[in-house]
């Protein structure tokens, strides 16, 4: 039971643990019991299969174009093909992986939690959004069997409404139907975070995860009917025709933009704001100490979340829109770096003077630190308006999103689900082969996104199947890069498949955290707690934890 | 990291609330994971206003993009806007507000413990929700014959020529060509977004024939009367929705027939 100084982990004596006969998992049988569930928890499993599902579809799309990518000639398909495996990759990856990744898996298994209530608020609503998030996945799947969808996942008008032949109508419904489970989802987090706090859970005693989700919540309560509604319009212009978009009838493409990006740039703080709520767990718990400047990361989350509403121009900025509103925009998206900043200066202080220890899902925030950061600055540079014009529509763009998405958020994502795999199923995932992963990922990401950056500054736009032979070095770089990442993503699906079984038993707080979540058994009962807890102490409080344990009287038999 | 904690055990149980539960009698209706039903309810009806402002958002794409074309197009909406009924939508709007007041009368005969009067009131509420519907189904029908639907069918001939009265002076200025299809805008937006509200009243109206029947079951008469406020909440919204409509959409800037 001694805890190492390279390891905080503390595992129970293996040869007498078990894990606890009665939990959420074991409480009832079959399949309608999972499919009719109102448990959060296993919601939140449900969940978590299927993202991963269409994660590694989206990642196959992903894996076809950076294979096409590998020859500067276009070889492997033609050219619409191509057009519709960016499409696909886009609209799967966008809509049914990163934006409801880490809220509608580990959001939904932690906030009750975390809060200390025994439930959502809505358990019904909360299924009811797992069954839209697949009807919109079905519907997905459905455009992409039928032969496609290639407008990108921007359905840019009038593109999408007069040029092209695909099933545009098709994607868009599965869009809108994903749409209303993201904002059934947010809805819920809002109401159980007002709601549903246990007795002394004072708004900043409160973990970041909590803070941060509830920003995110914000944003597609918002954002997303903004979206559903203008897809709707995209759908009703192809179908009868209205005009609303139409140049000819007097309609114009650019309001279809002000109403796509207004929620589609929200959406990218949908997808990150989570993400930074795991990685302000993760590193409080591995420095052993309180999340520096607790309140400045707290209110950041809800400060993105604001400036978020108002940058969407920033998208538009060759597209012919007033210069001085341009002007504003620039100043608007160049000000969100503040709050980023703020979180990240808060992590790095959070680290400083701390006992650091690297387990993975330590390993996965340090990635997710120093990508996102990337990310981030080639944020600002595309905010300045001489920058962008030069920029946008090249791989630079694509590398500066991928890294804060994938660099960022799935790196957060990896890292939530490790730090919290010994708390969803009671075992532990094995910690070497972890590292591993952890360490390819981050090499494959690097080798896979850093030459875009180059190859896009030197000009290679973005959406094209063939390109110049002078980037063929950078691109086969990049191509050689996915591949150690599909590695890297590949490995932990086998080894976490595999602990489900054969992982040791993890016992109630492995990482000797602070949080609520650690202080009952995993996995958790169904009811969480047996008595509603009473929150005495601050969030990230170490010397608590020391008290507490202290005082604990283990007795055998 | 002076932070005072407390010596007791941390995750003190709760006794007090043991206690309030086996003295307290819950609702049927009480669901398990809230603490009480003071949380069950507050928190349905926060969920209801959080739904209600996703809602002002949904309207709200479709309320920008009529100012971004009134302004564009204002000599094209002037004309558009003349052909819609004010007294069939003044007639709707008062037809609406009544049937709000008797949604309001429900809550209150549901609050009461009311269950004759609750059904009576509900059921008057849907009556003239559905007289809304059906004066709008009128309107509608005569903007179909008017053939100004937007789409392949969409005729702009009563804009460049248009009818002449008794004297034989024409009852509005003629547009040219190219102002007058941009009537289709107007009309597009007239549709969709009184289409999106009649949507929501459909909806509504098959929301009220499931309460209804719980109500006569005697769902809401023993003190729960949640559905009952959440939906008023939802029926009042969308008479909201039609009271921004009707002036933007019927009365604005509307010239007289000269």
């Amino acid at each position: 039971m001694s805890a190492s100084s390279t390891t905080i982990l503390n595992l129970p004596d293996q040869t007498t643990a078990a894990v606890p006969k009665r939990n959420y998992i074991s409480a009832e049988h079959g399949l309608l019991s999972w499919l009719l569930t109102g448990d959060h928890k296993r919601i939140a499993m449900l969940y978590l299969i299927s993202i991963t599902f269409f994660f590694f579809i989206g990642g196959a799309f992903a894996g076809l174009i950076r294979l096409e990518l590998l020859t500067p000639q276009p070889d492997l398909v033609a050219s619409d093909t191509y057009n519709k495996f960016f499409t696909m990759h886009g609209v799967i990856m966008v809509f049914l992986f990163l934006v409801p990744s880490v809220p509608a898996t580990l959001g939904n298994f932690l906030i009750p939690i975390m809060l200390g209530a025994r439930d959502l608020a809505f358990p019904k609503i909360n299924l009811l959004s797992w069954y839209l998030y697949l009807a919109g996945g079905t519907l997905t799947l459905a455009a992409l069997v039928l032969g496609g969808v290639d407008t990108g996942w921007t359905f840019t008008t009038p593109l999408s409404t007069h040029y092209l032949n695909t099933h545009v109508v098709t994607t868009a419904s599965a869009i809108f139907v994903a749409g209303f489970s993201s904002i059934f989802t947010g809805l819920n987090f809002i109401v159980t975070i007002h709601r549903m706090r246990c007795p002394g859970m004072t708004w900043f005693r409160m973990p970041l995860f909590v803070w941060s989700h509830y920003a995110a919540s914000i944003l597609m309560v918002l954002g997303t009917p903004v979206l559903a509604i203008s897809l709707t319009l995209v759908g009703l212009e192809r179908l009868i025709g209205i005009g609303v978009f139409d140049p000819n009838k007097g309609g114009d493409p650019l309001l279809f933009q002000h109403l796509f990006w207004f929620y589609s740039h929200p959406a990218v703080y949908i997808m990150i704001l989570p993400g930074m709520g795991v990685i302000s767990e993760v590193v409080s718990t591995f420095s052993r100490k309180r999340v520096f400047g607790y309140t400045a990361v707290a209110f950041s989350s809800v400060a993105i979340a604001l400036f978020g509403f108002f940058v969407w121009e920033h998208h538009m900025f060759i597209m012919g829109v007033s210069n001085y509103s341009a002007l504003v925009f620039s100043l608007l998206t160049m000000l969100v770096a503040v709050p980023s900043a703020i979180k990240i200066f808060n992590w790095a202080f959070t680290l400083q003077k701390g006992s650091i220890t690297f387990e993975t899902p330590m390993l996965y925030a340090f990635g997710f630190m120093g990508l996102f950061t990337i990310g981030g600055l080639t944020g600002v540079f595309l905010a300045a308006l001489g920058m962008d014009i030069q920029l946008t529509e090249t791989y630079f763009i694509v590398a500066h999103f991928h890294f804060v998405m994938v660099g960022g958020m799935l790196m957060a994502f990896l890292s939530g689900v490790h730090f919290w795999w010994p708390k969803m199923t009671g075992r532990m995932y094995p910690e070497s082969l972890s590292k591993l992963a952890a360490v390819v990922t981050f090499i494959g990401f690097n080798l896979t996104f850093m030459p875009q950056f180059i190859v896009g500054y030197l000009g290679m736009p973005r959406r094209y199947h063939a390109y110049p032979p002078e980037y063929q070095v950078l691109n086969v770089l990049s191509t050689a890069g996915a591949t150690v990442l599909g590695v890297g993503y590949m490995l932990p699906i086998l080894y976490l498949a595999w602990s489900l079984k054969y992982g040791a038993i993890a016992g109630n707080n492995p990482w000797q955290a602070t949080g609520l979540e650690w202080q009952i058994q995993s996995p958790p009962l169904t009811e969480n707690f047996t008595e509603i807890p009473v929150m005495d102490h601050e969030a990230y409080d170490y010397e608590w934890l020391e008290h507490k344990t202290q005082n604990e009287v283990t007795t055998v038999g | 990291m002076d932070n005072s904690i407390a010596t007791t055990e941390p995750l003190m149980p709760r006794e007090t609330a043991v206690h309030e539960e086996h003295e307290h009698v819950f609702i049927p209706q009480h669901r398990h994971h809230f603490e009480t039903e003071e949380q069950q309810r507050e928190a349905g009806s926060f969920g209801m206003w959080l739904f209600l402002l996703t809602e002002i958002m949904f309207f709200g794409g479709l309320f920008f993009a009529y100012l971004l074309y009134r302004n564009w197009y204002y000599d094209a909406f002037v004309p558009a806007s003349n052909q819609l009924s004010v007294p069939l939508g003044g007639a709707n709007t008062a037809i609406l507000i009544t049937s709000g007041f008797f949604m309001a009368l429900g809550v209150w005969a549901a609050e009461v413990r009311k269950r004759a009067l609750l059904v009576l009131f509900l059921i008057l509420t849907t009556v003239f929700g559905l007289a809304f519907l059906g004066i709008k189904y009128v309107e509608y029908h005569e903007k179909w014959e008017k053939h100004h639907i937007p789409g392949a069918s969409f005729d702009i001939s009563e804009f460049v020529n248009p009818p002449k009265d008794a004297a034989g002076k024409p009852t509005q200025h003629a547009l040219p060509p190219d102002v007058a299809e941009k009537t289709q805008i107007f009309f597009f937006l007239y549709f969709a977004m009184t289409g999106m509200h009649a949507l929501h009243m459909i909806i509504g109206i098959g929301l009220l024939v499931w309460l209804i029947a719980r109500a006569q079951r005697g769902d809401f008469s023993s003190g729960y009367v949640a559905p009952i406020e959440n939906f008023g909440l939802y029926w009042h919204f969308v008479d909201i929705v039609w009271l921004f409509l009707f002036p933007l959409l019927y009365l604005i800037n509307r010239h007289p027939l000269q």
